[in-house]
C-alpha cells in the first residue's frame, strides 16, 4: 500500500557489528544482549527515547524460549522507561521489515509518534531441541502415577530419542534446505556459477570499499562482548581480499556434485542486531531532527514455497512500484537482500522474463532491467552478513543513507524470506 | 502508650509498633517499659489466645537501639542494669504461655532482632528491604538483649558466630535456611499470614543440621569451634578490639552454664564494653559518618542533571560505578573504545558478583549498565553540569582537559579533578572560571572505599563546593572538605608515614618487623605492604612533587631510594616484586633482595615501640600541621578522613582523638625525644604544643 501523505519519517538507524556464527565472536551473547546493545546505543544517541518512546518492535527468527518477546526484554535491559509497550514479530528473513511496516502503519494512523523498530538474530543462542519423542515421554512421566504408570510411559523408550535435534535451515513445508532451493532457482533462470561468484565478489568489494570510506561510522556501534568485554568494531563477515579464483575453487554446498551455490556465494550465518528510529514527521520537526526520508509505502507477497521460495523481490517490487505509479527509472537506490547471489540474480532475471512477468505477475510485458549500479553499492547480505531478524533494519538504514547521499528521490528495499514470502518498502526523500 | 497500638480480632491480639515522630522504630528504655506493660495486658486478657508483633513503619521492624540514648548514659553500671532489665522483659516474653508471632518487614537489626528472637515464631517478608543482623560488634559493643544466646539456639554455632563477629547483614532466604526465621511471605501478605500462624498451635520444624554442624554441636566440637574463632579474632584484631572476645565469652558461658548465666555474662560484658575507649571511638565514628551523610542544602543550581566522566581507567570506572548505582546517568568519555570497554568490564564484573549472590537481578544489572553512555566524542560533554576528570596524573594533560571543558561546556559547569597529589591551584592556574574548579580525591577501589576528600581553593565557589559535596554524598561517600595544598590532607600525612617507614628500613629495621609493629598499632596493613599495593612508582611520583619540597623544608629530606626502586621496576604487587615477593600461588614473602638498597642484608632488632612511635607519631604530628595550616577545617574532619581513607586505627577515634586520649603533652614529649635522636622532622607542630600547654582537647 502507498501512504497518502506519508507521516512516517526515517530518522536514523544503527546496529551492532555483524559477526559470523554460531561459533563466532558473539557466541557468549544471547539475542537479548545483542538487541539490548542496539537499543541502548540509539537511546544514548537520542536521549529523549528513554522516556518518550511510544513503541518498540523487534523481529527475530530463531527464538530463545526464555525471551520470546525479545523486544520487551531487550528494551527493559536497555533501560527504556517501563511504560513503553513492546512486541516482537517473526516473518523469517523479513521479520525486521514487518516490524518496520507495522510501526509505519501505527505512525501513519497517529497511534504512535516515536518508535524503535528493528530486529535481532543470534544463531549462537539458538535452542538445541530434544526430540519430539523424548519430550512426549518426559511430559507423560510428569503425570504418571505409580510404578505401573512409569512402566507404561517408559516401555517404549528408545535411547536414540536422547540425541538432541540441531537447528536446521530446512523449509518446514517442503523439507528442502534453502540453499538447495536457491540452487534450483538459479538454474531455472539460467544464472551461471560464474555470474554468481562475480556477484558475490562485487558484494565483498563494495562492503570493503564502504567500510574504508567510513560509510558505517555512524551505523555500526562498537560492541564490547561480555564477560571479557572484547571489543568488536567491524563486521567480520566480509573478505577484503576475496577473488574470483578463490570463489570459483569452492565446492557446491547444497547440491553435490553439480550444484552452483557455494559457501562463497551464499550469505553467512550471522549474529547481530539492528534498530531504526521512526517518527511522526511533525514530531521529528518539532524536535529539530531535520527528517530527510519518509516511508512512502510497502508491499508483501506470498508464493508457493515449492519452486518460488525465494522470488519475493520479483513479486513485491513490481506490485509496489505499479501501485505508486513509478517505473524502475524513477528509483535511485535499490537495496535488495542478498540471501544467495543466485537468488538475487534469478530475481533480476525474472523481472526481465516476459513469460514470468505475464504468467506469474499478470503484467502485459517484462517489468524491466534494474541497473546494477543502483543495487547494493555499499555491500549486501553476502558480505555484511545476514542476522535473519535484523537484516530489514540494516537495509532501511543503508537505503536511506544512500538516498540522501545521492540526493535521489526514491529508494526501494526488497527481500525474500523462507515460507515463500516477499517484502518491498518504498522510501522517498523530502525537503 | 503512644508507640504501641493493640487491636484484637478473633482472639488474636496485634501489637502495632509505631514510634511517634520517627521514621523508624528504635529500641529505647521507654519502648521496653511500654512493651512490658503490653505483656501484662496480653497475659491477663482471657480473650486473647495469641499475639502478633508487627510494625506500622514502611520499611522497618525495629532498626536497633537508639545509639544516642546509649551515649547519653555516662555510667556503665547503668548500661549493665539496662541490659539486665531488657533481658528480663525478653525472657518473660519468651516464657509467655500465649504464643507471640513476630511479623517482620524491613530492618530487623540489633535489639530489634533480639526482640524477634524472643518471640515464639518469626515470619518475614522476602522484600528487598528486609534485613537481619546484630551489628553491635561494629560499635565495640555486644548484643545485650540475649543476642549471643538465642541466635546460637535458633541457628547453629558456626552460623551464629559468623553473624555475631562480623555484624553482617543477613537476608531473608539465608535467614530462613539457617532457622533464624520460620517462614517467608511476600510483603503484601505478611499480616494475613501472621494471623493465620497465630490462629493455630505453633508448629516449628526442627532445624536440619548438616553432618559437619552435627559433629560440631557436640561439646568437643563446640570447644574446637570456639577456639578457632578466638584465634581468628586475635589474628584480625591483634587484641585492639575487646568486643569480639567478649561476645565469644558470652556464647561460651551460655553453652556451658545455661541461658541464665549467658544472659548475666551479656549484661556484665555490655557494661564493660560500654566503658571502653574503643566503643566510644567507634560510636563516635558511626555518628560522625551519619551526620556527614546528610545532604547539605541542595538547591537547583547545585543539582546535577548531567554528569560526565573523563577517563575510563580504574578510577574512572569506579567513580562511574558508584554514580550509576546511586541514580546518576553518566557520560563516560575516553580516547579509545578499548579503554571504555575495559571500564565497562570492571563495573559489570562488580555487578555480576552481586548477581551471583542474588543481591541484584541480571536484568537490573543490565539496566544499571545502560545508564552509562560511553563515548570518544568530546561533543558529548557539552551539556554536562559536572565533569569529573580522572586521567593520568599529568599537570599539562589535566590543564588541557580543563581548558577544553571550559571552551565547550556551560559557563556554570563545575570541573572536578580526581587527583591524589597535584595541587589544585596549579591545575586551575589557567582556568577561565577558577570558581568552578574543585578537586575530588577518591580512594581506590572507589566502590569499596568510603571516603571522598574534596579539595577547594580560595577561589572555589560555594556553589561548586556544594555541588561536589552532594554528588559525593549521593554516591554513598563520606565527604571531607579540605583546603588545597601539597598532597592535600590524606596524601600528605600518608607520605610522612611511608617516608618514615623507609627511614626505619634505612636504620636497619626488618620489613616484617615494621609492618607487624604498625599492624599491632592498629593499621589494617603495614606501611611497606601498603606501598607495594599502591605501587612504589606512584609513591615515587608523589614524592618528587611540591609535597617533597615542602617536606624538605621541615627536615623530611628527599630520599632517592624510592626512585631507585621504581627505576629497578620494583613496583610492588602489580609486577610481583616490591618489598615483598608475590608468587603466583601462595602467600607473599619478604623480598630480602631489596635490602641492598637499605644498607645490606644484615638487619637489626628494633623495638616495636620505637617503630610505632616513629611511624605513628610522625603521622599524627603531620595531621596537626594540616590543622594548623588550615588544610583541615576541623579536627573531626581529620579523624574521619584518616580512618576512612588511610585505615588509621578506628578504635582510637582518629589521630586527633588519639592525641586527646593519650594527652598532647605526653605526645609532644615523645616527639621531643625523637627529635633529639632522629632530627628535626619530629619537631612537634606549634598547635600541638599549644594544646599541650593549655591542656585542651582537639575534638569537642
Amino acid at each position: 500500500m502507498i501512504f497518502k501523505d506519508s507521516k512516517v519519517a526515517v530518522i536514523d538507524g544503527l546496529r551492532t557489528p555483524f559477526m559470523k556464527a554460531p561459533t563466532g565472536k558473539a557466541q557468549d551473547l544471547k539475542a537479548y544482549d545483542l538487541a539490548r546493545e542496539a537499543i541502548n546505543n540509539i537511546k544514548h544517541r537520542y536521549p529523549f527515547l528513554e522516556h518518550d518512546c511510544d513503541l518498540v518492535t523487534m523481529g527475530s527468527v530463531i527464538q530463545n524460549a526464555s525471551t520470546s518477546n525479545i523486544a520487551r526484554e531487550a528494551m527493559i535491559g536497555a533501560g527504556l522507561n517501563l511504560n513503553t509497550p513492546a512486541y516482537s514479530v517473526t516473518m523469517a528473513c523479513i521479520s525486521a521489515n514487518v516490524a518496520i511496516t507495522n510501526t509505519a502503519n501505527a505512525i501513519q494512523a497517529g497511534a504512535v509518534k516515536i518508535a524503535i523498530a528493528g530486529g535481532v538474530e543470534s544463531s549462537s543462542d539458538a535452542p538445541v531441541r530434544i526430540t519430539h519423542k523424548l519430550k512426549k515421554t518426559l511430559l507423560q512421566a510428569q503425570k504418571a502415577k505409580g510404578f505401573k504408570g512409569f512402566w507404561q510411559v517408559f516401555k517404549d523408550f528408545k535411547f536414540s530419542s536422547l540425541a538432541p535435534e540441531a537447528p536446521a535451515i530446512a523449509e518446514f513445508s517442503t523439507g528442502l534446505t534453502m540453499g538447495a532451493d536457491a540452487d534450483q532457482l538459479a538454474a531455472k533462470f539460467g544464472v551461471s556459477r560464474l555470474a554468481q561468484d562475480e556477484f558475490a565478489l562485487r558484494s565483498h568489494q563494495n562492503a570493503t570499499a564502504a567500510w574504508e570510506a567510513g560509510q558505517f561510522k555512524d551505523e555500526v556501534c562498537p560492541l564490547p562482548i561480555q564477560p571479557k568485554f572484547t571489543l568488536v568494531e567491524q563486521d567480520d563477515t566480509f573478505y577484503a581480499n576475496s577473488s574470483l579464483e578463490k570463489l570459483s575453487s569452492l565446492r557446491p554446498a547444497f547440491v553435490r556434485p553439480h550444484g552452483t551455490v557455494t559457501a562463497g556465494n551464499a550469505s553467512p550465518i550471522t549474529d547481530g542486531a539492528a534498530v531504526s528510529l521512526l517518527m511522526d514527521l511533525d514530531e521529528a520537526k518539532a524536535r529539530k531532527l531535520k527528517p530527510q526520508v519518509v516511508i512512502e509505502g510497502y508491499a508483501f507477497s506470498g508464493q508457493n514455497p515449492q519452486g518460488e521460495l525465494l522470488l519475493g523481490p520479483a513479486y513485491t517490487m513490481p506490485k509496489l512500484l505499479n501501485e505508486a505509479g513509478l517505473k524502475i527509472s524513477d528509483i535511485d537506490v535499490f537495496e535488495i537482500h542478498e540471501a544467495f547471489a543466485g537468488q538475487v540474480l534469478a530475481n533480476l532475471a525474472a523481472l526481465q522474463d516476459e513469460t514470468f512477468c505475464k504468467e506469474s505477475l499478470g503484467l502485459d510485458t517484462a517489468f524491466g532491467e534494474i541497473p546494477m549500479d543502483k543495487i547494493n553499492t555499499q555491500g549486501g547480505s553476502l558480505s555484511l552478513g545476514h542476522p535473519f531478524g535484523a537484516t530489514g533494519s540494516r537495509l532501511l538504514t543503508c537505503a536511506a543513507r544512500r538516498l540522501v547521499q545521492n540526493k535521489g528521490k526514491y529508494a526501494l528495499i526488497s527481500a525474500c524470506a523462507a515460507g515463500g514470502l516477499g517484502s518491498a518498502i518504498l522510501l522517498k526523500r523530502i525537503g | 502508650m503512644a508507640n504501641f497500638k493493640i487491636t484484637k480480632e478473633n482472639k488474636i491480639a496485634t501489637i502495632w509498633m509505631d514510634q511517634t515522630g520517627a521514621e523508624v522504630n528504635t529500641l529505647s528504655v521507654k519502648m521496653l517499659d511500654d512493651f512490658s506493660g503490653l505483656l501484662d495486658q496480653i497475659e491477663q486478657d482471657d480473650e486473647i489466645k495469641a499475639a502478633v508483633l508487627i510494625s506500622k513503619k514502611d520499611n522497618c521492624f525495629i532498626a536497633g537501639a537508639d545509639i544516642k540514648d546509649l551515649m547519653a548514659i555516662e555510667d556503665s553500671k547503668e548500661v549493665e542494669k539496662l541490659s539486665r532489665e531488657g533481658n528480663k522483659i525478653l525472657s518473660r516474653l519468651e516464657k509467655l504461655k500465649k504464643p507471640v508471632i513476630a511479623a517482620i518487614n524491613g530492618a530487623c537489626l540489633g535489639g530489634g532482632l533480639e526482640v524477634a528472637m524472643a518471640c515464639h515464631y518469626r515470619i518475614a517478608t522476602t522484600d528487598k528491604k528486609t534485613v537481619f543482623g546484630l551489628p553491635e560488634m561494629k560499635l565495640g559493643l555486644l548484643p545485650g538483649g540475649g543476642g549471643t544466646q538465642r541466635l546460637v539456639k535458633l541457628t547453629h554455632l558456626r552460623y551464629a558466630l559468623d553473624a555475631l563477629l562480623t555484624g553482617k547483614n543477613i537476608y531473608p532466604f539465608s535467614a530462613k535456611k539457617a532457622g533464624l526465621v520460620d517462614s517467608l511471605v511476600h510483603k503484601e501478605g505478611l499480616y494475613q499470614a501472621a494471623l493465620k500462624v497465630a490462629s493455630a498451635p505453633i508448629k516449628r520444624k526442627p532445624k536440619k543440621l548438616g553432618l559437619v554442624d552435627k559433629a560440631l554441636s557436640t561439646s568437643a566440637g563446640r570447644n574446637y569451634v570456639l577456639k578457632k574463632a578466638r584465634e581468628t579474632v586475635m589474628r584480625k584484631t591483634r587484641g585492639n578490639y575487646p568486643a569480639p572476645l567478649k561476645i565469644l565469652d558470652c556464647v561460651e558461658t551460655g553453652l556451658n552454664h545455661g541461658m541464665a548465666a549467658g544472659l548475666e555474662a551479656e549484661a556484665m560484658g555490655f557494661g564493660e564494653l560500654h566503658a571502653t575507649q574503643a566503643s566510644k571511638s567507634l560510636i563516635g565514628l558511626f555518628l560522625a559518618m551519619q551526620e556527614n551523610k546528610k545532604l547539605k542544602n541542595n538547591n537547583k543550581t547545585e543539582n546535577v542533571d548531567s554528569l560526565a566522566m573523563i577517563g575510563a581507567g580504574f578510577m574512572g570506572a569506579g567513580i562511574t560505578e558508584v554514580s550509576i548505582k546511586n541514580g546518576y546517568d553518566v557520560i563516560l568519555k575516553d580516547i579509545s573504545h578499548e579503554g571504555l570497554a575495559s571500564a565497562l568490564k570492571t563495573i559489570w564484573s562488580d555487578f555480576s558478583q552481586m548477581v551471583k549472590k542474588k543481591a541484584m537481578g541480571a536484568v537490573e544489572r543490565d539496566r544499571l549498565m545502560s545508564k552509562i553512555k560511553t563515548t570518544t566524542q568530546a561533543d558529548d560533554l557539552n551539556q554536562a553540569d559536572l565533569v569529573i576528570e580522572a586521567v593520568f596524573e599529568d599537570i599539562d594533560l589535566k590543564q588541557s582537559i580543563l581548558a577544553d571543558v571550559e571552551s565547550r561546556c556551560k559557563k556554570s559547569t563545575v570541573f572536578a579533578t580526581n587527583t591524589s597529589s597535584l595541587p589544585l591551584a596549579s591545575i586551575a592556574a589557567k582556568a577561565a572560571h577558577p570558581q568552578n574548579v574543585v578537586g575530588m580525591h577518591y580512594f581506590s577501589p572507589v566502590p569499596k572505599m568510603p571516603l571522598l576528600e574534596l579539595i577547594v581553593t580560595d577561589k572555589t565557589s560555594k556553589r561548586a563546593r556544594q555541588m561536589a559535596t552532594n554528588v559525593g554524598i549521593k554516591q554513598g561517600k563520606t565527604v571531607v572538605v579540605v583546603k588545597d595544598g601539597p598532597g592535600f590532607y590524606t596524601t600528605r600525612v600518608l607520605s610522612a608515614l611511608t617516608h618514615e617507614a623507609i627511614k626505619v628500613l634505612h636504620d636497619g629495621g626488618k620489613i616484617e618487623d615494621i609492618d607487624n609493629a604498625m599492624k599491632d598499632w592498629g593499621f589494617p596493613v603495614g606501611p611497606l605492604a601498603l606501598m607495594d599495593e599502591v605501587g612504589i612508582d606512584v609513591g615515587a611520583h608523589i614524592a618528587r612533587g611540591a609535597l617533597g619540597e615542602m617536606f624538605v623544608n621541615r627536615g623530611i629530606e628527599q630520599d632517592d631510594t624510592v626512585q631507585k626502586l621504581a627505576d629497578a621496576k620494583l613496583f610492588g604487587r602489580k609486577v610481583g616484586k616490591g618489598f615483598y615477593s608475590y608468587p603466583k600461588k601462595g602467600r607473599k614473602t619478604v623480598n630480602t633482595d631489596i635490602y641492598q638498597y637499605f644498607g645490606g642484608e644484615e638487619r637489626k632488632e628494633l623495638s616495636k615501640s620505637e617503630i610505632q612511635n616513629r611511624i605513628g607519631l610522625i603521622f599524627v604530628n603531620e595531621c596537626v600541621h594540616c590543622l594548623e595550616e588550615g588544610i583541615l577545617f576541623s579536627a573531626k574532619d581529620g579523624d574521619l578522613a584518616a580512618i576512612l581513607g588511610l585505615g588509621f586505627p578506628p578504635f582510637t577515634g582518629g589521630p586527633f582523638s588519639y592525641i586527646d586520649t593519650n594527652g598532647a603533652d605526653k605526645i609532644s614529649k615523645t616527639l621531643a625525644e625523637l627529635e633529639t635522636t632522629h632530627g628535626s622532622r619530629f619537631k612537634a607542630a606549634n598547635l600541638l604544643l599549644k594544646h599541650a600547654k593549655d591542656n585542651q582537647a582537639f575534638v569537642g
